[in-house]
């Protein structure tokens, strides 16, 4: 596999899985709006990462087209970022989870839509508005969670205690990011640090939440190497998939 | 429709509001009968306006309460595209919650208060989504026939009297030919596709075949108050004419995809143009709306669990708009 | 339920469907500040996209003229939009809707 398709397939890997997690509210969402709103990104990423799937098939040359990608693929073959895999909690859970994503997303579309890969520039441009609004949604819940009741205030300075150590993997660069980097196709994460860390301590000061100590603990979700959580989640949505070898739907 | 004349008119319908009123009665009649809309401050009988508050409160609650029979499957869906169109088809319904519990509001009662009878036990939904959602063909079945059946209802709602909820009832119209024309396509997908997936969409249909004629309620000669509500045009056709209207071209449709209406005594009277079909069993219907269908249970703790597990998001929402709101009177 | 009654308070939307058309009512939603009203409205009334810009009123600061009939026998002269649920002040122990 070459990292051009790797790269493809990380940013699609952690659209569709967390697509696949707000998914799972539908229904339970703390109010009616609030099912709406989570619907909204749900159906923003799913469609980012449909497209991304597309592109990566198409690089790949095999056939592999975006059902095959994402249902057949185990564990060791999806290179989300780990973080997006985490469960959704509560809703203070969901909503630090989607912003430290969100901020992260939109400088990462910002700077692709430069690359030197024209498709991956056109899917960046039109992510980049729809990581803008999400950003000001999560964003927005944010602040009226760490700024609300005191019960509120505890709860997500929790949730931004377990996530924070997630969020070293997003600016971590490795052979692949070195390589797709180079040659213009795709962005150093590791540049992508300064720009997040000014939206993020921003947001946080407004929501009255202070930032986690730094961990030093690495994840590798982006190398296949993840945490317990997404075996289960891929057993959920492939099972009726793998069920039926072949089948349209 | 999914309010399936459950029980709309109180009593208190019939109680005599006094002399006074019969002029504004009749006033307020011939409007109704000139097709003119009622809006939400114009004087209207009070039972006219319970009328509404149940009925209009009634389908609310069968939106967000369908969300969940469909809402299990997509995390599940056997596609991405199938993926995209369920979320999109539930969070639809979704808004047409909404759309409806604000027709409601405008009659004088908040949306907390109905949210607050739902889940307490007191308000019905329709009976409809109790039933369980077993296999994907279900979510099919649901879009072709329940959708399908919905509609039925829905697109004579249109010209309801009442303002708001025929203005709330076009724009859920517009959406709603969406939602049954995907659940065709999942049907006929997979009545084309293998062995196992006919054999899934054939017992889909078996399940959701009988639930669906009970959607439109009971025959009209069983429900004293299905005059009222014709003369005031919130009901514009009879439950059994809509009935016979959704079999006709339902049965067509089942034709198409190959599989078998579960009835026996279906057949098609060419004299009269209709098809006829066998007994509803009644009996079902009332142990489901008295709350001992299948997933009567489950539904509701689905909605209170969210309602009670989001308070504390709902609070710190309020909270933080007071203190801005505080913040910004002391800086003006 | 207390909490029921905390306040997401009601607001007005209005959509200007394409430029040159004016904004027209569609309906209404709870938010409990301007900016959730209209993220909210963008969710509920453009998913179709059928809006170029949204306006959101709280109900209670719209003021309305009386309907044209005067015949307002039981309904004291008022001039909010609605029979807004804040109008029925029904004690707990009535409430047998």
């Amino acid at each position: 596999m070459t990292p051009q398709v790797r790269y493809v397939l990380r940013l699609a890997d952690s659209n569709l899985v967390l697509a696949q997690r707000l998914g799972e509210w539908v229904g339970h969402a703390p109010a009616l709006e609030e099912d709406l709103g989570l619907a909204n990104v749900s159906l923003d990423l799913l469609g980012q990462a449909r497209l991304l799937l597309g592109h990566a098939g198409e690089l790949e040359g095999k056939g592999r087209g975006e059902d095959q990608l994402a249902y057949l693929r185990e564990e060791s073959e999806y290179f989300n970022l780990t973080l997006v895999e985490q469960p959704n909690g509560d809703f203070g859970d969901t909503i630090v989870r989607q912003f430290l994503f969100d901020a992260w997303q939109l400088g990462l579309y910002e700077a692709l839509s430069g690359s030197s890969d024209a498709t991956l520039a056109a899917i960046s441009a039109k992510g980049a508005r729809e990581a803008a609004y999400h950003l000001r949604y999560s964003g927005g819940w944010l602040v009226r969670l760490g700024d609300g009741t005191a019960e509120s205030h505890a709860r997500v300075a929790h949730s931004l205690a377990v996530l924070w150590p997630y969020t070293n993997e997003l600016f971590h660069d490795d052979g692949v990011d070195r390589a797709v980097a180079n040659s213009g196709i795709g962005v150093l994460p590791s540049t992508l640090a300064a720009r997040w860390t000014t939206r993020v301590d921003e947001a946080i000061e407004h929501a009255t939440l202070a930032r986690p100590a730094a961990s030093g603990f690495g994840w590798y979700g982006k190398q296949g190497r993840h945490s317990e959580h997404l075996g289960y989640l891929l057993a959920e949505m492939q099972s009726l998939h793998r069920a039926h070898p072949g089948a349209t739907w | 429709m999914y309010t399936q004349g459950l029980d709309s008119l109180g009593k208190d319908c019939l109680r005599d509001e006094g002399r006074d009123s019969s002029a504004l009665e009749s006033r307020f009649q011939a409007r109704v009968d000139a097709e003119e809309k009622v809006e939400a401050k114009d004087w209207m009988p009070e039972a006219y306006r319970r009328t509404l508050v149940r009925q209009i409160s009634q389908h609310a609650h069968s939106e967000i309460v369908g969300m969940l029979p469909e809402g299990n499957w997509i995390t599940r869906a056997p596609s991405l595209k199938r993926k995209t169109i369920l979320i999109a088809k539930v969070q639809d319904e979704g808004g047409h919650g909404a759309y409806l519990y604000s027709a409601a509001e405008t009659l004088g009662v908040a949306r907390a208060e109905l949210v607050d009878q739902l889940l307490a036990g007191k308000a019905k939904y329709s009976s409809i989504f109790n039933y369980p959602t077993p296999t994907w063909a279900d979510v099919g079945a649901i879009g072709w026939l329940v959708d399908g059946a919905a509609i039925m209802n829905q697109i004579p709602l249109c010209r309801c009297s009442y303002g708001p909820y025929a203005r709330a009832m076009v724009r859920i119209c517009k959406e709603e030919s969406f939602h049954q024309r995907q659940g065709y396509e999942i049907m006929l997908r997979l009545s084309r596709g293998s062995e196992a997936q006919r054999a899934m969409a054939q017992a889909a249909l078996d399940r959701w075949w009988w639930p669906s004629l009970m959607m439109f309620g009971p025959s009209d000669n069983e429900s004293k108050h299905s005059a009222q509500s014709m003369r005031w045009k919130i009901k514009r056709f009879s439950n059994d004419e809509l009935r016979q209207k959704f079999v006709d071209t339902t049965v067509p449709q089942a034709d198409y995809l190959g599989l078998k209406v579960p009835d026996p005594e279906l057949a098609w009277d060419e004299a009269q143009q209709h098809y006829r079909f066998g007994a509803i069993d009644w009996r079902e219907f009332e142990q489901v709306l008295a709350g001992e269908g299948p997933c009567n249970r489950e539904r509701i703790e689905a909605r209170r669990k969210a309602h009670a597990d989001g308070r504390w998001v709902r609070e710190a929402a309020a909270a933080w708009a007071h203190k801005q709101a505080r913040a910004s009177s002391r800086a003006a | 339920m207390d909490e029921s009654r905390s306040d997401w308070p009601l607001y007005e939307i209005f959509i200007r469907a394409k430029s040159g058309l004016d904004h027209k009512h569609v309906g209404s939603l709870h938010a409990t500040d301007a900016r959730m009203a209209l993220e909210h409205a963008r969710d509920l009334y453009t998913r179709r996209q059928e809006g170029v810009s949204i306006w959101a009123v709280r109900s209670a600061d719209i003021v309305a003229s009386d309907p044209a009939d005067s015949d307002v026998f039981f309904e004291p002269a008022r001039d909010k939009i609605y029979r807004h649920p804040t109008f029925y002040d029904i004690p707990d122990e009535v409430k047998t809707l």
